[in-house]
């Protein structure tokens, strides 16, 4: 049976038991449904709000005033005196640079990841060498290991190669894949049906040839669930592009994240603008759920099946 | 010999001109493959798992044992730093509020995780629900802190200004204050990863066979014990995987502790949690060796999770096959 019809014999199953249960348990999903979609609309709610006026109006569940202005601001389309005027950040934000260095450094992580994640998953899985299951067993330990250890001697290895303050120092670590993507995607090529591959080689086909023309289409599904958890952690992520990027100090080397942490830092005396820091989550947000959107039931599916291993 | 390296070779295979040269040629093109072909496929990965997880963790165990500073030549110090750390007061501090943040993000986190997925698995089948439920993890935590920080804000935060409303001008609680601020970032970051977690319970809901269930209600089981005997039991592979990975990265807090307090670690000292300390002692005072030696012990730590966990948990067997 497939897990959809299997739930729903269950369901029949249990539409039997208690309507009151049923009627509790509905109210506790749609509240924590509310409780998920509320912080989400404070920050559209504030995005389109007049900074000047956001405070006087505080119970107000629309935006106060709406206007365009805090994108405006963020996006560097009007003159720093008139942002001022506004109660906007006195500096102007470098959006599309930043925008810019999360983007790269999102697709070489991700490609680089996926790539080198399966061709060593599918070596581990299915090729034979000496001391496969010894080197193996290095990326079982890898794959429990904290980073809290690696942070301090990976930033010394990047400041002694010179990469502090760039893109690619930002990028070196996960390029070349992690113990998880390899652990991940090795057991579900472990599950391929050998005999599609023995044909195909029977045919003359070499090792690349079944890998990139049997194994890589028949693998979509994991393989994307690798690719959408690192592309939501990657563009996500603060603590190390903060490190490496030179905290915040070059902006050539600055991502998204960093960038508006650092925005909210320089807020003078007075009222932060957040109307300003709204405006910019909003706009960094669109990509990842664009790619969510897009993908629709794939990804949900996906993320699910990232903790059944 | 040139005509027939240009060959490819399955029409080396199919092509009977010159069988025994045909032949050596191919059982020597394969047969090199098979030997280079793995080297190459692992090399990347092996040479980023050697250079970023495996070399650096050997040496950050190194490093606290030195005095590295970054800039001038590291001494061998022996067991300096760690006698340091016995008797540091801001390393046991910072232990405890770390310990306090994980006491109330993991129970809360876990539980509502496994009522969302139960609820879900009962109730609808529904991908938008679940895709709802997930949305807060695509938030950058920067972005999440700075929502609810503003949401919780004494002054004009809605959920404040709602108590107001209720209980009166004094009726408001100060969520970001040195008393509530841990409490409450456990709070922002339960509702960042809960839809995450609440997921992988679903999923390993869903391979919990519909036959069990039947023979329960057949018995007349009440809705608690079929939990307690079949639900519970059945789900431990994935609630091992969750709480191991889930309590070790909240000892590492750091990323949301970063946005919603001041650099200090402030307000006060509430929010110096281990990774706080770590990160301040490595690049606010570049005492490299020093900060090695308290990521070592949270290293410690964390392993020790990991394997009470797995122990507590029997983490490989699976009642399904008993």
């Amino acid at each position: 049976m497939t897990p959809s019809s299997l739930n729903q014999a269950r369901n029949n199953e249990l539409k039997k038991s208690s309507s009151t249960g049923r009627v509790m348990a509905w109210g506790f999903l749609i509240l924590w449904i509310l409780i998920t979609l509320f912080p989400l609309w404070w920050i559209v709610r504030m995005a389109f709000s007049t900074q000047r006026d956001l405070l006087g109006d505080p119970a107000n569940l629309l935006p106060v005033n709406f206007t365009l202005d805090a994108f405006k601001r963020v996006l560097g389309l009007i003159p720093i005196s008139e942002a001022l005027a506004q109660g906007g950040f006195p500096k102007t934000l470098h959006f599309w640079l930043y925008l810019r260095n999360t983007f790269v450094v999102t697709v070489a992580m991700v490609f680089g990841g996926t790539v080198f994640n399966a061709m060593a998953a599918y070596a581990f899985a299915r090729l034979k060498f000496p001391g496969r299951d010894k080197i193996f067993n290095l990326y079982m330990v890898a794959l429990i290991m904290p980073t809290v250890l690696n942070l301090i001697p990976n930033f010394i290895l990047i400041h002694q190669i010179g990469w502090v303050g760039t893109l690619q120092g930002i990028i070196a670590p996960s390029f070349l894949g992690s113990a998880f993507g390899v652990f991940f995607l090795r057991q579900f090529f472990l599950g391929i049906n050998r005999d599609l591959e023995d044909a195909a080689r029977l045919d003359g086909a070499g090792i690349l040839g079944v890998f990139w023309h049997i194994i890589v289409p028949m693998s979509i599904p994991p393989i994307l669930t690798v690719s959408i958890l690192s592309f939501i952690d990657t563009w996500n992520n603060f603590q190390w592009p903060y490190f490496a990027g030179g905290m915040g100090t070059n902006e050539s080397a600055t991502v998204l994240t960093v960038g508006l942490a650092a925005f909210r830092a320089q807020q003078q005396s007075g009222l932060p603008d957040y109307t300003g820091m709204m405006a910019g989550t909003l706009i960094s947000i669109v990509p990842i759920f664009v790619v969510f959107l897009a993908l629709g039931r794939r990804a949900v599916d996906s993320i699910q099946f990232s903790g059944i291993k | 010999m040139s005509k027939h390296l240009v060959q490819t070779s399955s029409e080396a295979f199919a092509s009977t001109e010159h069988p025994p040269m045909q032949w050596r040629l191919k059982r020597w093109m394969s047969k090199s493959q098979e030997i280079i072909v793995p080297w190459v496929f692992i090399f990347p990965s092996l040479l980023g798992i050697t250079l970023f997880v495996i070399v650096p963790t050997l040496r950050g165990f190194y490093l606290s044992f030195t005095d590295s500073d970054l800039l001038s030549h590291a001494n061998f110090i022996g067991l300096a730093n760690y006698e340091k750390l016995i008797h540091d007061p801001q390393f046991w501090k910072s232990l405890g509020i770390t310990i306090r943040y994980v006491l109330f993000n993991i129970p809360l986190q876990t539980v509502l995780a496994l009522a969302l997925a139960l609820a879900m698995s009962r109730l609808t089948q529904s991908v938008l629900v679940r895709a709802i439920i997930f949305l807060p993890y695509l938030i950058p935590m920067l972005m999440v802190m700075l929502v609810w920080t503003t949401i919780l804000h004494y002054d004009f935060g809605p959920i404040n200004v709602l108590l107001q409303m209720i209980g009166g001008p004094n009726a408001r609680i100060g969520f970001l204050n040195q008393q509530w601020i841990i409490p409450s970032i456990a709070m922002i970051n339960t509702w960042r990863h809960v839809g995450y977690v609440a997921l992988l319970f679903f999923a390993g809901l869903q391979t919990i066979p519909i036959e069990l269930y039947e023979a329960a209600a057949i018995d007349g089981a009440s809705e608690w014990r079929i939990f307690r005997s079949i639900t519970l039991p059945l789900l431990r592979p994935v609630m091992v995987f969750v709480l191991i990975t889930s309590v070790i990265g909240a000892f590492q807090v750091y990323d949301s502790v970063a946005v919603a307090a001041v650099p200090s670690g402030g307000p006060g000292d509430a929010t110096r949690v281990i990774f706080w300390y770590i990160t301040n002692l490595a690049f606010t005072r570049f005492n490299m060796g020093y900060a090695a030696t308290v990521a070592v012990a949270l290293f410690l730590i964390s392993m020790a999770i990991a394997w009470i966990n797995m122990h507590y948990f029997r983490a490989g067997s699976s009642d399904l096959a008993d």
